[in-house]
């Protein structure tokens, strides 16, 4: 078993602009994964996993009632939306590469793996 | 915070309610930007499930595209989807009397988008529908009366001064909130078309008619701002972009949202019966955290939103309910998004393929900004990029191909004060198919163009200065 997971496989995240900022929201599926997260995922550890595209700094924001935590990534984006040279001018993918990031595993995973299937799983129309 | 529930019977018919008794009001949003799927706002409005459709087009830097098109043509400059949508909902307008449709697509021109509206209405016997527009958001030609009252208009991002931008500027305009909608609506308009109102407001101000609320009532305002941004990116709140997506969630005929909004503030996220897509905490929250910074903080014209400790219950398929938002009054400051000419930008793509392509690819990129320098031009910026190769996120760690690809597309990205030196740049993509690596080949677009940069300039301005203003005519006297 490795010792490490990845952060996908305790959250789902979004991403996306405010002009040459990026934002990701990562969302545990349980309070307990968020709480987790809180601890591993760092504004440091994501602005090192994201140095390459040199962001000025990186700034995290509680979302407790959701599990979830905001990334701003500062000056991420190489000019934003008019400016960037880069296929992604919009950081549009960020969130699914955070998800690829390796995490120590935690003893008590089973505790934050999706809470139930019915939230990934398409319903019977209302 | 107290619900209200209805037993199924009287939601499925609440549409029949006198207002009177109308506990609810649902509005679907059916764009989430200009160039969104043209059918998303007929089924929403055909779904005979929403009270108002609202349709949000205009991104920060579409009100630049936008001035361009009117500096080219004085009845331009609105979302040209905007008259085919309405036409489209023409026969849902006559069979629903009380929809009414809400769009900031009127974007640089209202009043031309209203008379454009007005004609494909009266084509569909609608010549009494009431039209509104609403502007007063356009702050280019008064740039030098409000420096000269005290604004400064320095970039709220970098700090920087205004001076040097001043000359280069192409659009300036503020972002109002939902006044302007509240006075037309109260105007009995059935159609608002308005310029850059912000993306929540046109939820916000149908809620605040509808229960007949002021800008004092923080819990509906609340409620009504976080049901604007969960709706106003259309179907990212519905499955669409959704992270953990698969092939069991089936999007192509999604459903567009719809937030249901009682007078108490309780809020319900939902879509048309029978749609695809999903509505779930999910698919919820992705949406709520989308392009927010902090949290406790999401400014609009009408609120000082706190969204931190916002709460999402699923309550039956496809529904989920939204609680506790707050909010504080509306700062003082309206946002203004500016846009100033930043020189020419051009991109070009060529295919690569055969072993070794990623590295081919690259010196083939080499190759092109060589040939443009030999020729004498020195690009301002450039980026190569080998798409298929993990370029998209260049140096981040992530699990690539197994092996190395046997095909990648390269992209050549260059930004410049010159558009002769990007027109050169656009020439050295075809001769690289006979004159390059082997394995070129996929150049079956034409040679790239140079565009124009709009860049963009984020500052603010006291909203004393910027009082919306609404004209209501039926379809008939607009076009009189």
């Amino acid at each position: 078993m490795s010792d490490t997971i990845r952060l996908g496989d305790i959250a789902h995240a979004r991403s996306g602009d405010k002009g040459n900022h990026a934002n990701i929201g990562v969302i545990a599926w349980t309070a307990v994964g968020a709480e987790y997260i809180g601890r591993v995922l760092t504004e440091q550890r994501v602005a090192e996993f994201f140095l390459p595209l040199r962001p000025r700094g990186v700034e995290r924001f509680p979302m407790p009632g959701i599990h979830a935590w905001n990334f701003l990534l500062y000056d991420a984006l190489g000019g934003g939306a008019s400016r960037s040279l880069r296929i992604d001018t919009q950081g549009k993918t960020l969130a699914l590469a955070i998800l690829e990031m390796r995490i120590p595993r935690p003893s008590n995973l089973d505790e934050m793996r999706f809470a139930s299937e019915d939230l990934v799983a398409a319903r019977p129309q209302g | 915070m107290r619900w209200l529930h209805y037993p199924d019977a009287v939601r499925a018919s609440r549409i029949d309610l006198p207002h009177e008794i109308m506990k609810t009001i649902r509005i679907g949003n059916g764009a989430g930007f200009w160039g969104d799927n043209l059918d998303a706002p007929r089924k929403l409005a055909e779904s005979g499930q929403i009270d108002y459709l609202t349709l949000e087009y205009l991104a920060e830097l579409t009100m630049s595209i936008l001035a361009h098109l009117r500096s080219r043509d004085p009845n331009a400059g609105y979302v040209s989807d905007v008259p085919t949508v309405i036409a489209s909902c023409a026969p849902a307008l006559k069979a629903q009397p009380g929809l009414k449709i809400v769009t900031n697509g009127g974007g640089m021109n209202p009043s031309a988008c209203a008379k454009r509206c007005a004609e494909v209405l009266r084509e569909a016997g609608l010549s009494e529908c009431r039209i509104a527009a609403v502007s007063g958001d356009d702050l280019l030609p008064r740039i030098d009366e409000l420096m000269a009252a005290g604004e400064t208009f320095e970039n709220f991002d970098t700090g920087a001064a205004f001076g040097e931008t001043r000359p280069k500027i192409v659009s300036a305009n503020a972002y109002l909130g939902a006044e302007g909608i509240v006075r037309a609506l109260q105007g009995d308009a059935r159609i608002i078309v308005t310029g850059r109102v912000a993306d929540a407001s046109l939820t916000v101000g149908p809620v605040l008619h509808e229960f007949g609320s002021g800008f004092d009532n923080l819990s509906l305002l609340s409620a009504a701002t976080v049901a604007g941004h969960l709706i106003e990116c259309g179907a990212q709140a519905t499955g669409g972009m959704y992270a953990p997506w698969t092939t069991a969630i089936p999007l192509a005929n999604v459903g567009y949202p719809i937030a249901e909004i009682c007078e108490d503030g309780s809020l319900t996220v939902t879509k048309p019966s029978g749609s695809d897509g999903l509505v779930s905490t999910a698919t919820v929250a992705e949406q709520l955290i989308y392009e927010i910074g902090d949290p406790e903080h999401y400014l609009t014209p009408d609120l000082d939103a706190d969204f931190s400790q916002i709460t999402l219950t699923q309550d039956g398929p496809n529904r989920v309910r939204v609680a506790n938002a707050s909010g504080h009054p509306a700062p003082p400051r309206l946002k203004v998004s500016m846009a100033y000419q930043d020189g020419w930008m051009i991109n070009g793509m060529l295919t690569v393929c055969g072993p070794n392509a990623t590295a081919n690819a690259r010196a083939a990129g080499r190759m092109i900004l060589d040939r443009v320098a030999a020729a004498g031009y020195q690009l301002a910026r450039t980026n190569i990029e080998c798409l298929g190769a993990g370029d998209s996120m260049p140096g981040v760690r992530l699990p690539g191909p197994g092996s190395e690809p046997w095909e990648v597309v390269l992209r050549v990205t260059a930004h410049d004060p010159r558009r002769e030196a990007l027109d050169r740049l656009a020439r050295e993509f075809a001769p690289l198919v006979t004159s390059g690596p082997p394995g070129v080949t996929g150049y079956a677009t034409a040679r790239p163009e140079p565009r124009r940069v709009l860049a963009y300039w984020p500052t603010t301005i006291d909203r004393r200065h910027v009082p919306p203003q609404v004209v209501v005519r039926t379809a008939q006297e607009w076009l009189a």
